[in-house]
């Protein structure tokens, strides 16, 4: 089955919300302050281990295993947790996942939970089903909270306030954070310090938790959360009850094979070394953190993913975001442009593949890309992005033919295919130099022309053309 | 069982085809191909501990070497000390007593400790570092079968144990922990607790803003791999590599978030 995600509400396909983004000198100074300085780090510490490339095609090596063989790992991570004391559930979709947890929520007793950051909730758009069901979910990760106390949509896998500055989550907490203490300033080491004591509360009262993984450990039933702020610990090892949603492609074999990961992800994501905390447990320990753990396997189409063989590849990402800070796309369009809980290049990829390319973003998002190819090479599980978004461009042209863009090549062969037809629209075309803008480029062209200019300028055509000034100044000798 | 369990293995099995014997899956697990260092540092060409030392440090981290067990006693009392500034003449004058009475003056809770340092009873909603608060003694909890010695140094009425549990809202009105760990990582500056004897419960080590941790040179392996081998995946583990962090704000790394905003680790060599 397909899977369903929330569509950003009222989000137009990915090159109308580019271009607004483009025009945000705001937004674009934030992102390219912020990618920047990450970029420069990461490659500092991918460039301190001289073997990157053997743990990366490791890496690669393990997660193809895994989607080979995933029923086996499916079956035995459900063994080895319920062996641990966890109780083990399936969702075939995001409806489904949204109402086993809210189901376990209810059975808890519980009117708010709190909630690390997760994209396999964000992805199942549980936040909006607890509230229907009346749960408060309460984020935690300190971007998530700037993005929910904003009232804003994410636009980064990691860092998903990337596109405000201290500044403006300065302004926001000021505005927005009952208990910011007053004075507060922009100041990053004070704003965490605010968001420190306004979550503290929620933390020791909690008694439902909710996360994702990183990883799942197949032989052990272990699960992973690799996070920064301790968040992810209170919101793991403070409740009751915990609940964890896990997409099915997050599987690995063994525990061995978690020191190729946890050397790659934090240095590929947040340019660590380690990453501050990790939390590994598995099902429950008697006197240690949560009494009651259910983890929730997720489908939403991830089998639909897997039955594309060479789509299949994105189902190794390991959400690190590297593949965000590198690419030139994301840089100047933002996350919000992708419309999809999963921005940049792993987003184009992922998102019409997990959604299907049925509506005009998913169906855009493959050609959000100029294939350049930086995502490809830092990937560190070597997922070749551009392959696969040429694929699903081949894919999204068979659903949804683009035919003004079609027409628009069959009248060029029609008109390239004789010197007089082409001399005619010469000269047609050098009149059109009257509708460009300023900097000789024409932002709108008229239908059926403007399938071309939707997605780019055209440069405005010469006031005379190359023929017809060979034929005025060479003509006679010609 | 469920239907979706069926329809997504199903599902899986259309995709992938049929599965594999398990013995075949393992044997294909155990033929991948693992061409990377098991360590990036040769433990035997290179001094280890002090690679841990500067990792850890580079993380904000306060790491000391303590030169001989005999020391660490001193080297916490310090660390500890040095928690509240205010504090320090108190606890610099009752430390000489408590090494003395050591043995009797760890049993306190924090509901059931009458005053004995002349301080005033602490409420669990007292937070520690709350502005305007009397100053009082931070207290510190220990875990069980933390080594006793380790601690003679630390005033009397200061510590608390975590017997019976403390609730988390308890445990929040508490300055400071110490432990021991499980393993450490020399390349990553990490420390990995599994919450066995001398190390608690996770929470203990989560809701005070202060963390104390002595790590012997032996515990520390060179890298990610050897120090996975050495752990009993069915624990829970903790990876600590310096104190919270955040970098949500313009991707730079910020210090102090929810986790202790305070690690000091101790080396006993």
């Amino acid at each position: 089955m397909t899977g369903s995600m929330p569509t950003y509400v009222g989000m137009p396909a990915f090159p109308a919300a580019a271009k607004t983004a483009v025009a945000d000198s705001q937004l674009r100074r934030n992102l390219t302050h912020a990618t920047t300085a990450i970029r420069t780090k990461r490659a500092k510490a991918v460039g301190e281990l001289g073997d990157w490339e053997d743990l990366r095609q490791a890496a690669k090596a393990i997660k193809d295993h895994v989607l080979a063989n995933l029923e086996t790992y499916l079956l035995r991570l459900e063994e080895n947790v319920t062996k641990a004391g966890g109780h083990v559930h399936w969702a075939r979709d995001a409806a489904e996942a949204n109402a086993i947890v809210t189901g376990l929520v209810e059975q808890a007793g519980a009117g708010k939970v709190v909630k690390v950051k997760s994209m396999a909730t964000q992805e199942t758009g549980l936040n909006e089903a607890l509230a229907k069901s009346g749960i408060s979910a309460i984020e935690t990760d300190l971007a998530e909270l700037i993005v929910q106390l904003g009232d804003d949509w994410p636009s980064h896998i990691l860092v998903p306030a990337i596109h405000k500055n201290r500044a403006e989550i300065g302004e926001l907490f000021r505005r927005k954070m009952p208990d910011a203490p007053p004075g507060l300033s922009d100041d990053p080491a004070q704003l965490a310090a605010a968001a420190r004591a306004h979550l503290r509360n929620e933390f020791l009262a909690a008694t439902v938790g909710i996360s994702g993984a990183n990883f799942a450990v197949a032989d052990t039933g272990s699960l992973v959360v690799v996070e920064s702020e301790g968040n992810g610990r209170m919101c793991l090892t403070l409740p009751r009850t915990l609940i964890s949603v896990v997409g099915v492609e997050k599987i690995l074999p063994s525990w061995r094979d978690l020191e190729v990961f946890l050397a790659l992800l934090p240095r590929s994501s947040t340019a660590e070394r380690m990453n501050p905390y990790t939390t590994i447990w598995s099902g429950v320990t008697p006197g240690d953190g949560p009494e009651d753990f259910h983890l929730v396997l997720l489908d939403n189409g991830r089998t639909d993913a897997l039955a594309d063989r060479t789509g299949r590849q994105a189902l190794r990402c390991i959400r690190c975001s590297a593949c965000l800070n590198v690419c030139p796309v994301y840089e100047r369009a933002g996350g919000h442009a992708y419309g999809s809980p999963y921005p940049g290049p792993i987003g184009a990829i992922l998102s019409p593949q997990l959604r299907g390319v049925g509506s005009p973003v998913d169906a855009s998002l493959p050609f959000a890309s100029s294939l350049c190819g930086a995502c490809y090479e830092v990937c560190p599980v070597a997922i070749n992005i551009p392959e696969a978004l040429v694929h699903l461009r081949a894919k999204a042209v068979e659903n949804h033919r683009h035919y003004p863009e079609r027409t628009v090549f069959k009248l060029s062969g029609y008109v390239l295919a004789s010197a007089a037809r082409l001399a005619a629209a010469q000269r047609v075309a050098s009149l059109s130099r009257h509708v460009a803008g300023r900097k000789g480029r024409i932002r709108r062209l008229p239908p059926p022309l403007s399938a071309w200019t939707d997605t780019r300028d055209a440069p405005a055509p010469p006031p005379e053309s190359f023929r017809a000034w060979w034929t005025r100044t060479r003509g006679n000798g010609g | 069982m469920s239907a979706a369990r069926e329809e997504i293995l199903a599902r899986i099995r259309t995709a992938t085809g049929r599965p594999s014997t398990p013995a075949e899956v393992d044997a294909g697990h155990a033929a991948l191909p693992r061409g990377y260092l098991r360590a990036h540092h040769d433990p035997a060409a290179t001094d280890i501990v002090a690679l841990f030392a500067e990792r850890a440090a580079d993380y904000r981290a306060v790491v000391e070497r303590v030169p001989a067990d005999a020391l660490l006693a001193d080297a916490v009392a310090r660390a500890v000390g040095a928690l509240s500034p205010a504090d320090q003449p108190d606890a610099v004058a009752d430390q000489s007593g408590a090494v003395a009475d050591q043995s009797g003056a760890v049993a306190d809770r924090p509901d059931a400790a009458p005053d004995q340092s002349g301080a005033a009873p602490d409420q669990p909603d007292a937070a520690p570092d709350r502005p305007g608060a009397a100053p009082e003694p931070p207290r510190i909890i220990i875990p069980q079968a933390l080594p006793a010695e380790w601690i003679t140094g630390l005033p009397a009425g200061t510590i608390v144990r975590d017997d019976p549990p403390l609730t988390a809202r308890e445990l929040d009105a508490i300055a400071g922990v110490i432990t021991g760990c499980a393993v450490a990582i020399a390349e990553t500056g990490t420390i990995i607790l599994d919450h066995g004897p001398g190390q608690g419960r996770r929470a203990l080590t989560l809701v005070p803003d202060f963390h104390l941790v002595v790590v012997k040179a032996d515990q520390i392996a060179a890298d990610i791999a050897d120090a996975l081998a050495r752990l009993d995946p069915a624990r829970p583990h903790t990876l600590i590599s310096g104190p919270s962090a955040t970098s949500d704000i313009e991707l730079i790394r910020v210090e102090g978030v929810h986790g202790p905003r305070n690690l000091h680790i101790l080396i006993a060599d």
